[in-house]
């Protein structure tokens, strides 16, 4: 696996970006920033292999935790409630 | 941004929706086969989920709603066979109205 | 006439489904007895392998280490045959409950749990799951106290999820069978959680 840019326990963002063609990172979670979990291991890419290209090098993939108070303004659960989401590393920067 | 930014029609999380309809839905032979399908095609590596994931997220907003989930999945199959040259549109078309004719 | 043996004509996508297959038959892409099997294989999973996996962890904590650690490997260590899945096992604690869902699409993890149900897959949980879990769970009849967190997963990529819910009171003793007799599917992706005798 390339050297992962991020570690367990750092606080990430989530890339502010919408483009086209087949992406994995949900729209309600692009500009959020949390804090990443784990580092899941590395996978080929799948927006490329989704056009029937090969995905490659495998791109580390993170779980990362947002609080819900932060992602939806409204939120009325619990202070402590959280939201866990995969996300490829070159859709995260350093905040 | 003035206008509003791609969102895909399946990218649904945080949209506003309503209950949930707790309904078990026992599958049809023709949609296990769909399933079946898309599961060693993609053992097989001709189709990979990604693709046919792709494939389902083109489907105009109105189709996503309108067609259940296995129709969505042979549409999206069918396109993905199509895309990699596995079949074509033509082959496709004479076989269905083949098919028509025998049923 | 189709597979009910009632005469309905077929529709446009059932004609798909029987074509789309013919050709690739034809082809030499997959044959109908490959077909045939995996419908088979499918139809016979249910969800008896993920509970087989948390009763072991209800036993042996130190499978249930491992199984939170590297959950395909715990499941492979249980015999069970799980090609190409990643599977991360969430547990379930006094301070903090489980839920799975995938808002893109319908990702479940169908080697231990079978097929989803078609709520999971429905619109409405995959929209509101993300935003406003402790609502859609009191829909499914469960109510967790605002002391307890809530951690949703959102399946984006390539993990799939379980949820390992708590070992219900009173099973003191039980054989790894009857534990497992008393999880089913919906605790397993935490719209539920387990009954035990004293419940």
């Amino acid at each position: 696996m390339p050297e992962p840019l991020f570690r367990p326990g750092e606080r990430v963002r989530v890339l502010k970006a919408y483009p086209l063609g087949h992406v994995r990172t949900p729209f309600y979670i692009r500009g959020c920033t949390g804090t990443v979990e784990r580092i899941c291991g590395a996978f080929p890419n799948p927006e490329e292999l989704a056009q029937m290209r090969d995905g490659l090098p495998p791109q580390p993939l993170y779980r990362v935790r947002f609080l819900q108070k932060e992602v939806w303004p409204d939120y009325r659960g619990a202070a402590g409630d959280v939201l866990e989401v995969e996300i490829y590393q070159h859709w995260l920067e350093k905040t | 941004m003035a206008d509003a930014p791609f969102r895909g029609c399946h990218d649904l999380g945080g949209l506003p929706a309503g209950p949930v309809e707790r309904s078990e839905h026992d599958y049809a032979d023709w949609e296990r086969r769909i399933d079946a399908m898309a599961v060693l095609l993609g053992w097989k590596k001709v189709v990979t989920v990604d693709q046919r994931r792709r494939n389902v997220e083109a489907l105009p907003p109105q189709a996503y709603d309108a067609l259940a989930y296995y129709e969505r999945w042979v549409v999206a199959l069918g396109q993905s066979l199509i895309q990699r040259g596995l079949i074509t549109s033509a082959e496709l078309a004479r076989k269905m109205m083949e098919v028509e004719k025998r049923a | 006439m189709n597979d009910t043996g009632t005469y309905r004509p077929l529709s446009y996508f059932q004609l798909m489904e029987i074509s789309l297959r013919e050709l690739l038959v034809e082809k030499g892409i997959v044959t109908e007895d490959q077909i045939a099997e995996e419908v088979e294989a499918m139809r016979k999973r249910g969800y008896e392998r993920g509970a087989r996996v948390v009763a072991r962890a209800w036993v042996d904590p130190e499978y249930k280490k491992r199984l939170l650690e590297n959950g395909t490997r715990a499941c492979e260590e249980l015999g069970l045959e799980v090609p190409a899945l990643k599977l991360l096992v969430v547990e379930n604690t006094p301070d903090a409950h489980n839920a799975i869902v995938c808002t893109l699409c319908s990702c479940y993890p169908r080697m231990l749990l079978g097929i989803p149900p078609e709520w999971y897959k429905s619109r409405n949980y995959r929209s509101r799951m993300v935003r406003e879990p402790r609502a859609v769970l009191a829909e499914f009849g469960l109510q967790i106290p605002e002391s307890v967190a809530i951690r949703v997963h959102d399946s984006t990529a390539d993990m799939r999820y379980m949820v390992l819910p708590m070992r219900p009171a009173g099973t003191d003793g039980w054989t790894e069978e009857r534990l497992a007799s008393l999880v089913n599917r919906d605790s397993m992706i935490g719209v539920a959680v387990p009954k035990g005798p004293n419940d």
